[in-house]
């Protein structure tokens, strides 16, 4: 089958390996070969956590620059910093909602702004969806369930070979019991949240 | 119940490589299992200690990785299958242990896992561990998958029980922290005890019993490579003239490449995951068979130079590649498209690589880089010395672990370090070589590790420094595993002693040694600045828990505080301390609640007294 590669890129203790984590459960749940990396040994200090999830017949577990089928940031800034992950048809998916890097209290380098910053993803990718899934994941009851509000945009593009209903199984197997239905909730927010803005 | 010990064969489970790698060493009948923790390798003990809880395997996290191969290699020449695990520099470490543990060998089987770091994600240097099959004389497996992996253990205790050596099991972080699905194997159940059967002539090491066991491996070594020629991790896949070798993950990014050069009967491929030693009569049939050949190996050299040397005994004379200024680096790790373009340049295949996007006008993005958490202590201890030892000409080595992230500014606390340990060590060598006050940092875990001779060595030689150790109560860096000096018993665990740091040190004869809380700013300077004085060798012990161990131990007790409007701007505790709980706006600055734990310590050096604890409001 075709390859598909995904980036997830994000702050430390944002959630992003659970959001990997469901969509490898999901592909198991699926039957679609999935490989995946992390790069985690700084994320309870506030580095950034990078994932890539390979689906598809691929045996290499890491996504060279320039070969991310779909890129998914957690936080603005970190979206654009990974932008030479994508090519001229990579969609981006991101979240707008600022966590500015501690450099930047200190005087150390200006956060971009962020309709510049979305601007320039657009202008080089085939499609950037771009909202504040901060704000969807406190409306669906825990900010924490950001990675979720994502991971239903990301499926409503169809980008990744998956169903949504396989994913919302997964998150119901995978997440925590006392979180499962703000996360769904959260889930369908994110899906709506990127039907309406297609 | 532990995931990893499902019993339900066939099933399919998607898995971290670390925890096909435990699954794979349950699955061998594991018996015994002991590790010092480090990156990326700390996953495959955690499973274990987690497992130990609940099944009859055995493990311990032992002071050292030194400690760890001693009794790993105790219980396999007790006839139990036992394995240590490390990451690559723990096998610097323990590597005294493993050079004549070869001679000595082993009866149960007992494999040794290195996990090397290509790239320097969590490490000080990427050496590469095949080197020590070849120094030690002993076999050497690596896996190309996560899946493989699990596999693999099971083959590497066959291994070392029909060649009665240990086994090198060598990772990379690619492997450790790469997930895919695997299917499940049957359980063995371990047998946890053996028999010791004395033989002196075998196991004690003097001269004359050392000359005949080196004859012994040696012996060994050629029935090894005899079954490197026959094992089916040493595989030769697809047709044609161009030939390429690979290792480990660089199989992977080497498949994908020939699939998407469409070179599969152009490209055949010799898969080696028996490494040392090599199969060299099959590596110079496939030789015979190719016109031109490229070594595709992250790290060193380790294959090419075999392979060229194999080619020159066969007399053949085809063009074989691999580290090169326009082929491979011997520097960090590999990525697909690289292999790819190396492959299609070497080989003269066309190929034009998809157009890259132009990030040239993507503006300078603020650094991210790992800091020490909100209220982590060594924040606080770095301030207090910072601050007692102003207007000294210091050196500060420091020491592996959290804390070493204090260097960076505008803490700026740590001047030298190359291992773990060697903060006390490199202090004994500066205050002599040097006229400074020479102040050291170590942990409480890496005191234990390693930080202990230094010490002595300090008193003996009467050096004249200051040693501090930080004290959080755990080895936080790694995923807070237990040390010596951990209070086990807040962890419900039963039959573990317990080190006191402070009796350690002055046992070794150290004559001024002061206990602080360095949440206590004002007390703790003072008491530093009189250490400092002291004209000897004086320590500090640092004693506050790491803030996230506690918070997961539920016992973080502080409220947030928030800066009021008596703040002047002044900015001393975003400037001084670079807590990450503080963030500028509206050119005010704020203390974000969610982070904060309540140490305090910026209220305490906030020069108009303006943060105070957030007032809980009252409710009716």
């Amino acid at each position: 089958m075709d390859t598909t590669r995904l980036i997830i890129v994000a702050v430390g203790g944002q959630g992003n390996l659970l959001a990997s984590k469901v969509l490898g459960e999901a592909a198991l749940r699926a039957g679609i070969p999935v490989r995946m990396s992390e790069i985690h040994g700084m994320a309870q200090r506030g580095g950034v956590v990078e994932s890539a999830i390979v689906f598809g017949d691929a045996q290499s577990t890491i996504i060279s620059d320039g070969e991310a089928n779909v890129l998914v940031g957690f936080e603005p800034s970190e979206t654009l910093r990974a932008v030479g992950k994508c090519n001229a048809d990579t969609v981006v998916i991101t979240n707008l909602a600022p966590l500015p890097p501690f450099t930047v209290a200190l005087g150390k380098g200006v956060y971009p702004d962020i309709d510049d910053l979305q601007e320039r993803i657009r202008s080089k990718v085939k499609k950037l969806l771009a909202f504040d899934s901060t704000a969807l994941a406190r409306k669906a009851g825990n900010v924490m369930a950001n990675n979720m509000v994502l991971l239903g945009a990301l499926l409503q593009t169809g980008v990744v070979p998956m169903t949504a209903d396989q994913v919302r199984e997964a998150i119901g197997a995978t997440t925590k019991q006392a979180f499962v239905d703000t996360n769904l909730k959260a889930f369908d927010l994110g899906y709506e949240a990127a039907r309406k803005a297609a | 119940m532990h995931k990893l010990l499902t019993d339900s064969p066939g099933q399919k489970m998607l898995m971290l490589g670390n925890e096909a790698i435990a699954r794979g060493a349950v699955e061998a009948g594991v018996a015994m299992a002991s590790t010092y923790p480090g990156t990326p390798s700390s996953e495959i003990s955690l499973n274990f200690f987690q497992m130990s809880r609940e099944s009859e395997l055995y493990f311990q996290y032992s002071t050292n990785e030194k400690v760890a191969m001693e009794v790993a290699a105790a219980a396999a020449n007790s006839g139990v299958r036992s394995m240590c695990i490390m990451k690559h520099v723990g096998l610097n470490v323990a590597a005294d242990a493993l050079m004549t543990l070869a001679y000595v060998g082993v009866r149960g089987g007992m494999v040794i896992i290195t996990a090397d770091d290509p790239s320097m994600f969590s490490s000080q240097n990427e050496q590469d561990n095949r080197y020590y099959g070849k120094l030690s004389g002993l076999p050497v497996v690596e896996p190309s998958s996560v899946e493989e992996a699990k596999e693999l253990v099971g083959y590497a205790f066959d291994l070392s029980e029909q060649l009665q050596e240990p086994v090198l099991f060598r990772t990379t972080t690619r492997i450790n922290h790469s997930s895919a699905f695997v299917t499940l194997g049957a359980l063995k159940p371990p047998e946890t005890k053996g028999d010791f059967q004395k033989d002196p002539f075998r196991y004690v090491t003097v001269p004359a019993v050392a000359r005949r066991l080196h004859v012994k491996l040696l012996e060994n070594q050629a029935r090894a490579k005899e079954l490197s020629e026959a094992s089916p991790y040493n595989f030769v896949e697809g047709a044609g003239g161009w030939g390429i070798f690979c290792n480990g993950v660089s199989y992977s990014y080497v498949s994908d490449a020939v699939r998407d050069l469409g070179m599969q009967d152009r490209i055949r491929i010799f898969r080696i995951g028996f490494s040392h030693p090599l199969p060299e009569q099959k590596i110079k049939a496939f030789l015979g068979e190719c016109e031109k050949v490229l070594v595709a190996e992250e790290g060193e050299p380790f294959m090419e130079e075999a392979v060229k040397a194999f080619a020159q005994e066969a007399g053949l004379t085809l063009p074989i590649r691999g580290k090169a200024d326009d082929l491979f680096s011997r520097l960090y790790e590999f990525d697909p498209a690289m292999v790819r373009k190396t492959i299609a340049s070497y080989f003269g295949i066309d190929y034009a690589a998809p157009p890259a996007i132009d990030v040239q006008d993507v503006p300078d993005i603020p650094m991210r880089p790992p800091n020490l958490c909100a209220g982590c202590s060594h924040r606080a201890t770095y301030y207090a010395v910072k601050k007692a030892a102003e207007g000294m000409e210091t050196i500060y080595p420091t020491d592996i672990g959290c804390y070493t992230l204090g260097f960076l500014p505008p803490l700026s606390m740590g001047d030298f370090l190359i291992c773990m340990g060697s903060s006390v060590g490199t202090s004994c060598g500066f205050s002599q070589a040097t006229d400074r006050k020479v102040v050291a940092f170590i942990g409480d875990s890496t005191f234990f590790h390693s930080g202990i001779p230094g010490l002595i060595n300090a008193v003996f030689n009467g050096h004249n420094l200051t040693l501090v150790i930080l004290d959080n109560g755990t080895t936080a860096m790694t995923g807070h595993q237990p040390h010596p000096g951990v209070d086990m018993s807040q962890l419900q665990m039963e039959g573990y002693g317990r080190v006191s740091i402070e009796a350690v040190v002055r046992a070794v004869g150290v004559r001024h040694v002061t206990v602080i809380r360095p949440f206590k700013v004002k007390k703790s300077i003072e008491q530093i600045r009189e250490a400092l004085a002291f004209d000897g060798v004086s320590v500090i012990i640092s004693q506050e828990p790491c803030a996230l161990y506690a918070k997961g131990l539920k016992l973080l007790k502080g409220k947030p505080f928030t800066v009021s409007d008596k703040c002047k701007n002044h900015r001393d505790c975003v400037n001084d301390l670079a807590c990450p709980a503080f963030y500028i706006q509206d050119d005010r600055v704020h203390i974000d609640a969610d982070l904060c734990v309540g140490c305090a310590v910026c209220a305490q050096i906030c020069p108009e007294n303006a943060i105070r604890p957030v007032k809980i409001e009252k409710t009716a």
